[in-house]
């Protein structure tokens, strides 16, 4: 954690602080500081210590999502998520969220297109215990009938409540099918309601065998403990655990995409029209990956607060929309999406609020970002780096989320630096690249007119 | 939609076993030069800090028809202030990476300011200027509002907030508690500039505020800052105190037809208010009912054994004048029967055997254990802070707190259990289309 700011003094702590906010540079200047290894049979392990309080979070992440399924069988790897909480021959269903419980921790776990992680927070004494507990389900799961009958009925109810109930839910799956032609973030995370239907015991067990091995995960320990201390109990708990062969991570590729697509739904329970429009865009891992960390600037400038482009013209000058902005995330292993989205004035079209934002972006395409956005563009994203560090649960999570789509420890100890060297010709020629109507689709949702 | 302050209520002490482990948090009361009284927890490993802010009296003090007044003004005040303009003022907030919010509650307006350590001299100067001197210009008002108006349209079907909002009615009719804190299309509407003005002249005063602050800061500092920002508020606020209320609780069942494939219940009994001697009894049984994620009954019986929910819990909700312990379910529409007779089993269950020894054990060192554990950002910190002000808790209260909820016996679990848990009084509101489920009208009141 940033060492050499606890151990100098206070005046100086404050004048190194400005230099990795304000200026750039510091090559030395690892954000988290973060201590990694890997044990013969493949985990990687990596730890963030952190000291303020006798808190440690463990989680564990799989690199395997959403993305790695089968077709026909959508859904398997959030409905395996479900059934890690079903206990062991030797910790039955019930005694690991119990012991959680007991120190006042909590727990849960998420799954993505690319990653599934488990996580508890406990009292830094408690994570012998969790880290048994962990060590043990990734192997020794063991699963009845009645369970993945029972538990496949809760995935439908928590399909119907997030998107079932949920008209711009229904619609975001409706326009992810036409974004990608193939690649597989077509596919909801959840799986489709028939495909759930159709998910058995069998299924989920071949899931785990597959996927579910040391060389397949990523063990993130971030709080109240040294390497000395957590490196034996590792050992001791997921050292013995075999690795086993992986299968490639296959993932269909998407193809040149040629034709805009417009994609409408009307809902009764849609009482708001929205706007939006999304471009196929690179990650940090796919595409043309250099455009990556420049679109996260072109994302601010052009929608990311109020001060952005997009509000101020559509909202604050034109008031043809009562809320626009933008969105994009660089993560992820495979082709993401750049999103610019209007909400219409009341009065005012699709139509009419589209032809706002295409001016915008056109205006910024011909003149470029301004060396004030790009300064206020960077001031935030490295305030953000000092913020990080307040939160233990969020830094796990940055690395799990990093080291599970191609991403380094590196990668993430210098983002400051990467920041820094962001340049505005960069921030043009990504806009350049990515702004291109063939390979983006506009979509529209809004009310069900009265029936005449 | 439901802000209690219990949600902010946490811990400084884990308890392993027989151990007991004090977290290394050294709360400071810090007085400023003008006056100005804060709590502070010294954090110096992050070169940032947290404040966390809270004035007594929220949007139930919102006048009729004007119901919402407290939320749009939370949208308002860092849209212009002093002789900063809205664009002004936003750039400001980026271009030192501060970032200021505030919301309203029923019962409190609340604030956060999140600020790196080399900016905070600006950071409180904005917030006062937010606090004392927000300029309400035509064209932000407009904007904001609009953007309110729009939530509450987006919302209107939303099955979610059909429920919350009906619920409250039912519960508090006739109450301030009743009405839908970011109020109607035609509430929002009414509010005038000079309404926002009478807000700001009114309801912030140095007598209603408590102020938590985390961070890089040390209290010699921390009492020129709080000057800053919060000398200017005038010495006492003019807020009415709204009236203490028991919420309905005659065994009414709303239906709310609607045509989505889940639908998603409510229901709710008088429950206990913070400074109730019983109130840690409430929170210990609430825990085993269905307070607990993993554990409780209400997940056992409704989510891992039938497969009848993904979300089913139950909570303690205390409010300055009143109190409510409430519950729901999202469950399909033609197993809605089954699960409000199975939660409602449960309810007298509890009620009438009380809870095991191992449920009270686990109840206990969960309970005393997460306020530590939830420690883990100086935001979180400093709205702990906030609470222990709030309830006038003290600065020995966290270490009291462990000792408090020890002493809490299976009795004192199974009296409060029989006062609180009236499986046949609930309140409860399904929204969705569910079968065999039909409106009752319940007892009339009295």
């Amino acid at each position: 954690m940033m060492n050499f700011l606890l151990t100098t003094t206070r005046r100086l702590g404050l004048a190194l602080a400005a230099m990795l906010v304000l200026t750039a540079s510091p090559a030395t200047a690892k954000i988290f500081d973060a201590k990694t290894y890997t044990l013969p049979n493949g985990l990687q392990v990596v730890l963030i210590e952190d000291h303020r309080a006798p808190v440690v979070t463990q989680m564990i992440w799989y690199k395997a999502g959403a993305a790695d399924e089968k077709i026909g069988k959508g859904g398997i790897a959030h409905f395996l998520e479900h059934l890690m909480f079903k206990g062991t021959p030797t910790n039955p269903a019930g005694v690991f969220s119990q012991l959680v419980a007991r120190s006042g921790g909590r727990e849960n776990a998420f799954t993505a297109h690319d990653y599934t992680a488990y996580f508890q927070t406990v009292a830094a004494d408690q994570l012998d215990n969790v880290l048994r507990l962990e060590a043990d389900r990734m192997t020794n799961l063991s699963l009845t009938k009645e369970q993945v009958d029972s538990e496949r009925q809760v995935i439908l109810e928590e399909r119907r409540q997030v998107v079932d109930n949920n008209p711009s839910s229904q619609f975001s799956e409706q326009v992810a099918a036409i974004q990608y032609l193939s690649y597989p973030y077509r596919l909801p995370v959840i799986g489709w309601e028939h495909e759930i239907r159709g998910l058995t015991r069998d299924d989920a067990l071949e899931w785990v065998r597959t996927w579910y091995t040391p060389n397949n995960a990523v063990l993130v320990i971030a709080g109240d403990v040294t390497l000395d201390q957590l490196k034996p109990m590792v050992e001791k708990y997921y050292g013995p655990i075999p690795s086993r062969p992986l299968p490639e991570r296959f993932r269909a590729e998407e193809p040149p995409q040629r034709a805009e697509r417009r994609i409408e739904m009307e809902h009764p329970r849609v009482t708001q029209t929205t706007w939006s429009r999304s471009f196929l865009a690179p990650s940090y891992a796919w595409g043309e990956k250099q455009h990556a960390m420049p679109l996260s600037f072109l994302v601010e400038i052009l929608g990311g607060s109020s001060t952005s482009r997009l509000y101020r013209a559509l909202v604050v000058e034109q008031k043809i929309a009562v809320s626009a902005g933008a969105y994009y995330n660089p993560g992820g292993l495979g082709p993401n999406r750049f999103g610019v989205y209007a909400v219409p004035a009341q009065g005012k079209t699709p139509a009419e609020v589209e032809a706002a934002v295409r001016g915008v972006i056109e205006n910024l395409m011909s003149t470029g970002v301004t060396a004030e956005e790009m300064t206020r563009a960077r001031t935030g994203m490295l305030a953000e780096v000092v913020y990080a560090r307040d939160s233990v649960q969020g830094a796990a999570r940055i690395f799990g989320a990093a080291l599970t789509t191609g991403r380094s420890i590196e990668d993430v100890e210098t983002y400051a630096e990467q920041v820094n060297a962001v340049t505005a010709d960069q921030v043009n020629a990504a806009g350049k690249a990515v702004f291109d109507v063939t390979k983006s689709v506009v979509s529209v949702l809004r009310p069900r007119p009265p029936q005449k | 939609m439901l802000r209690p302050f219990a949600s902010a209520l946490v811990a400084l002490f884990i308890v392993v076993g027989a151990t007991t482990v004090q977290a290394a948090t050294k709360i400071v009361p810090v007085t400023s030069p003008g006056g100005i009284k804060a709590w502070l927890v010294e954090e110096h490993s992050i070169p940032m800090l947290a404040l966390e802010l809270n004035f007594r009296g929220g949007a139930s003090l919102d006048p009729d028809g004007k119901e919402g007044l407290s939320n749009l003004l939370s949208g308002l005040l860092d849209e212009g202030a002093g002789p900063l303009d809205s664009e002004a003022f936003q750039q400001r907030l980026q271009d030192l990476a501060i970032s200021i919010n505030f919301s309203a509650s029923r019962d409190s307006f609340s604030g956060s300011l999140r600020t790196l350590t080399i900016n905070r001299d600006a950071a409180f100067d904005l917030l006062g200027l937010a606090l004392t001197q927000p300029r309400f210009d035509a064209e932000p008002v407009a904007r904001i509002r609009d953007q309110v108006l729009n939530g509450i349209r987006s919302r209107s079907e939303d099955p979610n907030t059909i429920v919350g909002n009906t619920f409250f009615r039912l519960a508090f009719p006739g109450h301030p508690y009743g009405r839908p804190t970011n109020g109607t299309m035609e509430s929002v509407a009414a509010v005038t500039t000079d309404d926002l003005k009478r807000f700001i002249a009114t309801r912030f005063g140095r007598d209603n505020l408590v102020i938590g602050v985390v961070g890089d800061v040390t209290p010699e500092e921390l009492g020129k800052l709080l000057d800053r920002a919060f000398a200017k508020l005038p010495e006492k606020a003019q807020i009415a105190q709204v009236a203490e209320v028991v919420p309905q609780a005659a065994g009414r069942l709303e239906l709310v037809r609607k045509d989505i494939p889940q639908s998603v219940v409510m229901w709710g009994l008088p429950g206990i208010k913070r400074d109730d001697p019983d109130y840690f009894a409430a929170v210990l049984m609430n825990f085993v009912l269905g307070g607990s994620t993993f554990n409780s009954r209400l997940y056992s019986e409704i989510r891992e054994k039938r497969g009848l929910a993904y979300s089913v819990y139950s909570s303690v909700v205390p409010f300055e004048r009143s109190s409510l312990l409430m519950g729901g379910v999202g469950t399909a529409n033609e197993r809605v029967k089954e699960s409000l007779d199975l939660m409602r089993a449960e309810i007298r269950n509890i009620a009438d055997k009380g809870i095991t020894d191992e449920e009270l054990a686990l109840a206990k060192t969960y309970t005393i254990g997460a306020f530590a554990l939830s420690l883990d950002s100086n935001a979180r910190i400093a709205q702990t802070l906030l609470s222990l002000q709030i309830y006038n808790l003290g600065l020995d209260y966290l270490d009291k707190r462990a000792g408090i909820i020890n002493a809490i016996t299976k009795a004192d679990v199974q009296r409060i259990a029989q006062k609180l848990l009236r499986a046949d009084a609930m309140t409860v509101v399904v929204v969705g289309d569910p079968r065999d489920v039909v409106p009752a009208a319940g007892k009339p009141p009295g």
